[in-house]
């Protein structure tokens, strides 16, 4: 009676599905809704120098939200750009090379990376990551790149290199998971296609890569999702300072830490109200660092007919 | 279709009896009982905890439930009047009280301290600090180990050339506020260009989550210097520096030592016990020391809760303070006793005193 196709329990059902959906939606614009009222006094207060300014300094009632937004995004690209390449290792060893009596363990191990709690990464990062960073990594990397900008400084093992790090570590296993699943859709007769015109494994390999670009590119937008939002573990490691500096080996700060670091002690209306608008800033840059990746994968994947929509 | 739905019957009667026995379990207390929610600080929680434990059994109708979201949290929500008490390392600011519904009263329950632990690789002797070089090496002003200001507050032992590395508390901490607290107070250009507050804008360093974020890093880097929680500093064993206090001998942080520290500024604690007592005179008062504090109105509105709420602190401070010294904080000095003693007694519900 609902529904054109007379059943009620499809109208039902429907219905069901519908209010999930609209939720989630809801979901999204009141929590923009309030983090936006609950920021309004720092928004006024300080305007769109909020986003330029390198300030801030509690006591004093100034609040900028810079160095916070360059450790998020840098942190996050850090993390990216050592996750990408492992993770597309990974599943190409799981899907393509390993025999299954290898890949099912390795994969199944993969996946358990993921489900640890991120202050037992933090606490791994201060005492076995960061140690080993000072005395080896970042003294070799200060000797054989100190001529960039990015390799100088006081080494302490600690700061923002070590938080792209640590985030490298917690993003591989989504991104991993997710690219597995997408090259396991990609049609066998692809496969067979390839190596039928003489392709060797690795041309054959770079046909599947291809296929699955598409639902590539979701599995690494997770990751960034995941590496944007992390909070305790690279707390732990990033050094928590906010300054701005070209050298990685230099303490950084991002905004989810700030927001956990000082969010429980903050008194007085202006400084919530500021913490507040960094909560409200790291939406609006996930939302334009994922749009900004979206259209990447647009540019990229047109044309070609991919499989494997996974994200 | 009929064995699911034969499985379906079956998980529906469990959830059923499940939801029975836990609305009978809630139930459980039966009447009579009264409950207490307090928030706030996280410094002294180990020791509420304690208490609550042990006051559960002295009392066993009364449930009393205490959250460590931090000083600042406590405040807002005894504020908003979402808890029955609320605590805080720190006094409550007079524009704080002035915003709140109702007149505060600041109950003093223990003390604790800040020290000062470093991570030096040859020096085994504890190493001596005066003001001015706490000062400077926060300020970054003095950089290098072998500075001849640190030498000359320790002579005799030899120190490394390598670069000073500074760590902080990231997370904004009544640790924080009181070691900054003594720095404003030693130094005034740290007063003018940094002051003091639960998470002041550091010149220099880096900032560790927690006391065991801060540990770690100290534990973990050659060359640093960091401030701990007394009680955390003995429970780890780290080690932990003298500091020159205003009468101008080096002091060993310690229970006795933070005593003194209050007993010394006794004398000049206002009439509504709100007092800083870093930097107190007394030739054996450490330097960095503080009180921390439950937060009560003065006037409850529910008599039953007001009651049983008097009656807590009232024990705490008694019973409760011998607990302090085997979980490292320093109990209050008699003469303070006698003082919340005096705030205890001037609760009141409707007019009506609850302490008889």
């Amino acid at each position: 009676m609902l529904s054109p196709t007379g059943n009620t329990g499809d109208a039902v059902f429907r219905i069901l599905m519908l209010i999930a959906a609209l939720l989630m939606v809801a979901i999204v614009v009141a929590m923009v809704i309030a983090l936006a009222t609950d920021s309004m006094l720092s928004i006024r207060q300080f305007g769109f120098r909020f986003l330029t300014s390198q300030r801030w300094d509690p006591i004093k009632g100034e609040f900028g939200a810079l160095p916070f937004i360059y450790g998020t995004v840098a942190s996050s690209l850090i993390a990216l750009l050592i996750s990408v390449p492992f993770s597309l290792g990974i599943a190409v060893f799981l899907v393509e090379q390993a025999p299954r009596y290898i890949a099912r363990p390795v994969g199944f191990l993969v996946e358990l990376l993921a489900a640890i709690p991120s202050v037992v990464y933090g606490l791994w990062g201060i005492f076995v990551l960061a140690p080993f960073l000072r005395q080896y990594v970042e003294p070799a990397l200060a000797k054989w790149f100190g001529w960039l900008p990015f390799f100088r400084g006081s080494i302490t093992g600690i700061g923002l290199l070590t938080g792209g790090i640590i985030l490298a570590i917690m993003v591989t296993p989504i991104i991993s998971a997710v690219v597995r699943d997408v090259l396991a859709a990609v049609p066998g007769s692809q496969r067979e296609a390839a190596l039928a015109l003489g392709a060797t494994k690795w041309e054959m390999i770079r046909v599947v890569l291809v296929n699955g670009a598409p639902g590539i590119a979701g599995a690494v937008i997770l990751g960034l999702g995941r590496a944007l939002g992390e909070t305790m573990a690279v707390t732990m490691v990033i050094g928590n300072r906010p300054e701005i500096s070209l050298s990685l080996f230099e303490p950084s700060y991002t905004i989810a830490s700030a927001i956990a670091n000082e969010f429980t002690e903050a008194t007085g209306d202006l400084y919530v109200s500021a913490l507040v608008e960094l909560g409200l800033i790291l939406f609006l840059v996930t939302f334009i660092v994922n749009g900004i990746a979206r259209l990447l994968v647009w540019n990229v994947t047109r044309g070609t007919g991919g499989v494997g929509k996974a994200a | 279709m009929s064995v699911s739905t034969r499985s379906f019957q079956l998980v529906a009667w469990i959830a059923v009896l499940i939801l029975g026995f836990v609305a009978l379990a809630c139930n459980g207390g039966g009447s009579g009982s009264v409950s207490l929610q307090g928030a706030g600080a996280s410094f002294p929680n180990p020791l509420y905890q304690k208490w609550l434990s042990e006051y559960g059994h002295h009392q066993p109708n009364v449930k009393i439930d205490y959250q460590s979201i931090g000083s600042g949290g406590g405040i807002k929500q005894l504020k908003e009047q979402t808890v029955d008490f609320g605590a805080s390392d720190a006094p409550m600011k007079d524009e704080d009280l002035k915003s709140a519904p109702g007149e505060i009263l600041h109950i003093p329950t223990v003390l604790g301290a800040v020290v000062i632990t470093y991570n030096l690789q040859g020096v085994t002797q504890p190493l001596r600090f005066s003001p001015e070089v706490i000062t400077d090496i926060f300020l970054g002003k003095i950089k290098k180990w072998n500075d001849p200001k640190i030498a000359a507050d320790n002579p005799g032992v030899t120190l490394p050339g390598g670069d000073i590395t500074v760590v902080h508390r990231s997370d904004s901490s009544g640790t924080s506020a009181v070691f900054t607290d003594y720095l404003s107070k030693v130094s005034p250009e740290w007063k003018e260009k940094v002051g003091a507050g639960t998470s002041p804008s550091w010149p220099i360093g880096l900032g560790g989550k927690g006391n065991e974020g801060v540990t770690g890093q100290v534990k973990n880097t050659p060359n640093t210097i960091g401030y701990v929680e007394l009680a955390y500093a003995v429970q780890n064993k780290l080690p932990v520096a003298q500091v020159k206090n205003s009468s101008g001998s080096y002091i060993t942080p310690s229970i006795d030592t933070v005593v003194a520290a209050a007993s010394a500024s006794a004398a000049n604690t206002p009439d509504d016990l709100r007092v800083s007592i870093t930097n107190a005179a007394g030739p054996q008062a450490y330097p960095i020391s503080s009180y921390t504090y439950i937060l009560v109105y003065k006037n409850q509105k529910d008599a039953v809760k007001g009651k049983v709420l008097v009656d807590f602190l009232w024990w705490g401070i008694h019973d409760g303070e011998g607990f302090a010294k085997a979980l490292q904080y320093a109990p209050l000095p008699d003469d303070i006793v006698k003082r919340a003693e005096g705030k205890i007694n001037s609760i009141t519900a409707n007019g009506a005193a609850l302490r008889k």
